[in-house]
């Protein structure tokens, strides 16, 4: 076994007992990405003097004898999204390719507080638009389990980082699924919070009303430590709240568990279909009971989604004019800069990729006068109505089990050049959004990969993720399930 | 479909300038999503009605406070823009 195969209670106790350092279990992440990254691509800024210094403070601490809370020293990975005071921070776009942080994200503060080491910044999908890290500006992020596939997205590189052993955990965002979909890809864990459960203050928008930052972890019990270490209400991000959960013990025999009878229709990948089943036996089997319930809305969640996104988007992204900050043509001689306009005009021609482009015209069209009643009015209350969906759902059970995506990862290009499948992806993400509500991805079992398998990373399947939805504030139903499952079950 | 006058003015009304090639490109590929999102119309919303957060919340107020860990920051703040004069950020003049 080796340093960087530890979850994060087995690196706090080899700190606390001395079988290793910080700064040695530093090293070793560091030196696993230096070997390893050339191939997955993971990082786009990787922190190396910054890290050392956090770990060699971790190290003194303990070697003063003093007490060392569980995250100290833990080596973890940003999505390039996030802000982290003075490092570059991308977002996966050439628009910000050379724009420092100036701040720390809420996030980040609460991390650093908690004595984690910061390894660096991951690749997403340009401005987190995406499934598959193929629409950043920079490289595309691939699978560890097979690099002729994507990682999934838009938080594909933090997934990728985390599934390689390149970082202990990671931080992602989610507007769609963009961290459930990777963890499902990758084979890792990752957890979607209810809204407002995490502050986005320092995360760069991308539709406000739907974003949240979650972890990517090796195990449910390291995704439930790292979010109970970011959650919380923040005077700087007033969509926050406090989560006021007492501890309790869920009693697995009394637990009702709802499967959506819409989530198992036509386009469904079959050996995804029955490995979701077989899972849901299983937990048949220790006494938990599983029911049919309806979402009758699911079928509009997409198309709902596909307004509210793009609006919000175009909004978000009106700041980036090259006059504050980020790239600006302002200053190139062969720009020949007219006017106000000019800037706005050729910056923003310059610095956003396909994608980016293509939401912000199509937001813009959906909040243009004379349609802002027809799309963006008509998809929010849309949403009311899949919120209401699962509010009925959530009378008659406790939690709701689905496939987290309706295949296991695509292959590099497959879905690039038609937009509409790529967003297909998400189908079964994007309404857990829409109702604000909290959900985790673990892994669930593997297909059969028809490629040949890498030696390196064995097994040579292709992991699948059972999505776990849970009521709003449910995050404690939804881990102690998901531990139920990986002690019992997988 | 949608025109490719509806394309340009909506691209200039974002202050995205695009190719001509960009333009026919655009105008295909938003037909699609929007021929997508036409399914709304399928369902009678009349008496809905719209939600913008999800998670509900009364309005949160916050003491009108001067923040000086704040202010300090505004250094860093005009040093990420190409152009500032006297702690300003500089545009091109928009009046003759």
């Amino acid at each position: 076994m080796e340093l960087t195969d530890f979850s994060i209670k087995e690196i706090h106790k080899g700190l606390k007992e001395k079988s290793f350092s910080a700064l040695e279990l530093c090293r070793a992440y560091l030196n696993k990405i230096r070997r390893e990254d050339k191939e997955l691509s993971c990082y786009l800024t990787v922190t190396e003097e910054l890290a050392l210094l956090q770990a060699k403070k971790i190290d003194d601490l303990i070697s003063q004898g003093k007490e060392i809370s569980l995250l100290s020293g833990i080596p973890c990975a940003l999505k390039d999204n996030i802000l982290l005071e003075d490092v570059k921070c991308t977002a996966g776009s050439k628009i910000l390719e050379n724009y420092i942080a100036p701040y720390d994200a809420t996030v980040v503060k609460k991390l650093k507080k908690e004595g984690v080491v910061f390894l660096g910044k991951t690749n997403p999908d340009e401005f987190a638009m995406g499934s598959s890290t193929e629409n950043s500006a920079f490289f595309t992020t691939k699978n560890p389990h097979d690099k002729k596939r994507v990682p999934g997205g838009s938080s594909g590189g933090s997934a990728a980082a985390v599934a390689a052993n390149l970082c202990s955990f990671a931080l992602g965002s989610d507007t769609g699924g963009s961290i459930r979909q990777p963890a499902s890809f990758c084979g890792i864990a990752g957890l979607k919070p209810t809204y407002g459960a995490v502050s986005r203050y320092g995360l760069i928008a991308l539709a406000s009303s739907l974003d949240q930052i979650g972890p990517l972890a090796k195990t449910v019990e390291d995704a439930k430590i790292v979010f109970d270490a970011i959650k919380g209400k923040d005077s700087l991000d007033s969509t926050s709240l406090t989560l006021n959960v007492k501890p309790y013990t869920l009693n697995f025999k009394s637990l009702k568990i709802g499967v959506p009878k819409e989530y198992f229709v036509k386009g469904m990948d079959k050996e995804v279909e029955e490995i979701i089943k077989k899972a849901m036996k299983k937990f048949e089997e220790l006494g938990v009971k599983i029911k049919e319930i309806s979402l009758p809305h699911s079928q509009y969640a997409l198309p709902c989604y596909y307004i509210i996104v793009p609006s919000e988007a175009s909004a978000n992204l009106a700041r980036y004019d090259g006059i504050k900050y980020g790239y600006s043509e302002i200053k190139n001689p062969s720009a020949q800069i007219q006017n106000l306009l000019d800037v706005y005009l050729k910056s923003r021609e310059k610095g956003f990729g396909d994608e980016v482009r293509r939401r912000i015209i199509l937001g813009t069209y959906a909040l243009s006068s004379g349609y802002y009643d027809a799309y963006y009015l008509r998809a929010q209350k849309v949403k009311t109505l899949i919120k209401e969906d699962f509010e009925k759902a959530f009378e008659k059970v406790d939690l709701i089990f689905a496939p987290t995506s309706p295949t296991p990862a695509f292959l590099l290009g497959e879905k690039t050049m038609d937009p509409l499948s790529m967003y297909l992806s998400d189908i079964f993400t994007v309404p857990v959004n829409l109702a604000g509500l909290p959900a985790i991805s673990i892994p669930c079992g593997q297909v059969q990969n028809f490629l040949p398998s890498h030696p390196k990373y064995g097994g040579g399947g292709l992991p699948v993720g059972l999505q776990i939805i849970g009521k709003p504030f449910g995050e404690e139903e939804i881990f102690q399930t998901a531990l139920f499952f990986e002690k019992n079950v997988q | 479909m949608i025109s490719k006058e509806e394309v340009k003015h909506t691209a200039k009304l974002a202050r995205l300038s695009l190719s001509e090639k960009e333009i026919k490109k655009m105008q295909k590929e938003l037909s699609f999503i929007l021929d997508y999102i036409e399914k709304l119309k399928e369902i009678d919303v009349s008496d809905v009605k719209p939600t913008s957060h999800s998670i509900e919340m009364e309005n949160v107020w916050r003491k009108d406070e001067l923040n000086l860990e704040l202010k300090t920051k505004n250094k860093k703040l005009l040093d990420l823009s190409p152009e500032t004069k006297d702690g300003y950020l500089k545009v091109k003049s928009i009046l003759e």
